[in-house]
């Protein structure tokens, strides 16, 4: 496992008596050269794990082993410098995580720069610019001039001229149109190969996190409920809120569309403050036992790595 | 055919920024069945919305300018209407639902009071029959405890209720065609599943006619009869939602669909971006719209601008490749491509 997390939690304090569970008790692991996709609706604390992960949110409860070792408690700047070696993180809104005032050159380069690199910067950006298939001579260029697509490619380039190990995407391709969002998975695919990636891979489109993933973990306010191989979950779902879920996920094929009758799930997310305990999806679920309602339902294994946290399997 | 609520011919639209002129709308032609679903495909800044936004007059003039088309609804033309004689179709005989529910509702009016005022308006209902009448309209979109969630206001409400809201609000006078402009874009899959599901539902029982505008080819799968394919402000093929998934006749169109990962493909199979990106609408190109990232693009397709060829049965594509005389291009016209 290259990173791993222990019994990961995260509650904001709303109130003297309001919590809000964004993440709770969060299990997962990713292996060297993995990708991992995290899927969810939004409020289910995707975001919030990956931010964690990157040492961009203090943690509240839990461990997270990244190479075995524990990653420190409240990240001081020498730890952000430390760290910012190894993980990096892809944003989710390519309009407002490129600061406006500053050149590609050094948005892109300041990672380096930071890091006391040894190299030219100013090649190293160029090179990483055709990488990512930008113009290297747009370089002394600023955020406005660039289309969504390419400020997602300038993201790209940001987060790997560091050359990390781990890199956490958040809902990198939501916000790109669908020939564009092609082209950054393909590149996104390449980098990986080439260098030897571990990604996180936090998105909605669950036909493009099956594509792109090794593994597949769904989250239900704050709870990872279903983790396995991404086939394994896609074409076999366990969860009654994983089968909904795929199930309301519409392909782009007609004949398959009118040849299915879409039960869309009831009703929406509840609120993530004060979660009692019991099974979160108790209130939606289809199949819901009397014993959902106030036992919390653990991870249970189905099969060598497909686990699901639901009573129905217990 | 005698069931077309709604024919558009020739709509071009530009507008006058401080770059130029920007021909958004090039010569766009489509008519809306009764009862029936369109689905207007494209990506950003293909001109799906701006079409959209000159039929109902929603486009500012100037900087806009209509400069050539007519919309027929039931045979009457409604382009280029003052605000007085278009008021009396908007929002009555046209509802329109936009993609951003939070923006397009007035946060300082309770959702209640915004579904009355378009009955107070279009109607002459009196403030409390509106209001009552606006509660069986929520209702009517599943909003559990109608009454209680009128008198609340827009931040109250979740993306999903507040775009059932909206559907409220649009169906008030009863239109006999739902514009739905990205309706599902800003909301999870689940809560898409319900709007769609609701959509339909409201087709079936009130047969209005939708016009769907989508980037999103699996939401054109399950919604559409009819879909029309927009590149570069023009509708580059349109036919019937079979047509266009299973007998693609524009690069284009085989080009989106080539980008998505498909389920039922096994797992290698790579995703085929389009490369490069759209034309500069400032100064359209000559030939084909779609010639700079076309792998089929001839020679004669960057000077002459492609006709329409008739494919079959109300099956169109703007492309040279249509021609008698070019290659054939194996991808194409096929079953399954």
């Amino acid at each position: 496992m290259l990173i791993s997390t222990k019994h990961l939690t995260k509650h904001f304090q709303l109130g003297r008596k309001q919590t809000l569970h964004a993440v709770d008790d969060v299990n997962i692991g990713i292996e060297e050269n993995a990708t991992l996709g995290l899927v969810g609706e939004s409020g289910s604390g995707k975001s919030t794990l990956g931010k964690m992960l990157t040492g961009l949110l203090r943690k509240t409860n839990g461990e997270i082993l990244f190479r075995g070792e524990p990653l420190p408690d409240k990240f001081t700047a020498k730890d952000h410098l430390y760290y910012a070696k190894e993980i990096q993180m892809i944003f989710q809104d390519p309009y407002s995580s490129l600061n406006p005032r500053m050149t590609i050159l050094d948005i892109i380069g300041e990672g380096l720069r930071i890091q006391g690199s040894d190299h030219n910067i100013r090649d190293l950006v160029a090179s990483w610019l055709s990488k990512v298939g930008m113009d290297p001579d747009h370089m002394s260029r600023y955020p406005h001039e660039f289309s969504g697509g390419q400020r997602q490619r300038i993201g790209i380039a940001r987060a790997m001229i560091i050359e990390p190990s781990f890199v956490v995407c958040d809902e990198p391709i939501s916000a790109l149109d669908v020939s564009v969002q092609a082209q950054f998975i393909n590149l996104l695919d390449e980098l990986k190969a080439s260098l030897g990636l571990t990604l996180l891979f936090i998105a909605h489109d669950l036909s493009m996190v099956r594509y792109v993933s090794d593994y597949m973990a769904v989250m239900y306010l704050g709870s990872v409920i279903e983790y396995g191989p991404s086939d394994e979950v896609f074409y076999s779902p366990k969860h009654p809120y994983t089968r909904l879920l795929i199930e309301s996920n519409p392909e782009p094929d007609p004949k398959l569309e009118r040849s299915r009758d879409v039960i869309p799930i009831k009703g929406e997310i509840t609120s993530p403050i004060n979660i009692q305990s019991g099974c979160r999806f108790s209130d939606r679920c289809p199949s819901v036992k009397p014993e959902c309602r106030h036992i919390t339902p653990v991870m249970t294994t189905i099969d060598s790595n497909h686990t699901v946290a639901c009573h129905l399997y217990t | 055919m005698d069931d077309t609520i709604l024919e558009v011919t020739d709509l071009s639209v530009e507008f006058a920024t401080y770059g130029g002129v920007v021909q958004a709308v090039r010569g766009v032609s489509f008519t809306v069945q009764r009862g029936k679903t369109l689905a207007i495909v494209g990506e950003s800044g293909c001109g799906k919305s701006v079409t959209v936004q000159s039929i109902m007059g929603l486009t500012p003039v100037p900087p806009g300018k209509i400069n050539s088309g007519t919309a027929l609804l039931n045979g009457k033309n409604i382009l280029g209407l003052d605000t007085k004689s278009a008021n009396q179709f908007r929002g009555v005989e046209i509802g329109m639902i936009f993609q951003d529910p939070m923006s397009s509702l007035n946060p300082t009016m309770t959702i209640g009071n915004q579904i009355a005022e378009t009955l107070m308006v279009h109607r002459g209902k009196s403030n409390r029959d509106a209001l009552r009448e606006a509660t069986v309209l929520l209702e009517r979109t599943q909003i559990p405890e109608a009454a209680k969630r009128a008198k609340q206001y827009p931040f109250e409400f979740s993306g999903g209720m507040l775009q059932r809201a909206m559907i409220a609000q649009s169906l008030a006078c009863n239109p006999s065609i739902l514009i739905a402009d990205e309706p599902t874009t800003a909301l999870d899959v689940t809560i898409q599943a319900q709007i769609l599901e609701l959509m339909q539902e409201l087709q079936r029982t009130e047969n209005m006619s939708i016009i769907l505008i989508t980037h999103d080819l699996a939401v054109v799968a399950r919604m559409a009869d009819e879909v029309a394919v927009m590149y570069a402000g023009e509708i580059v093929e349109s036919g019937s939602v079979d047509d266009i998934f299973y007998k693609s006749a524009h690069p284009y169109t085989l080009g989106l669909k080539q980008a998505m990962p498909s389920n039922t493909a096994n797992r290698e199979k790579q995703l085929i971006p389009i490369h490069g990106s759209p034309p500069d609408l400032f100064a359209p190109p000559v030939g084909c719209g779609y010639y700079a990232r076309c792998p089929h693009a001839m020679k004669t397709c960057e000077r002459n601008p492609p006709e329409l060829f008739a494919l079959g049965d109300e099956h169109y594509a703007k492309c040279w490749l249509q021609h008698p005389d070019a290659p054939t291009v194996d991808a194409l016209n096929q079953m399954d491509n």
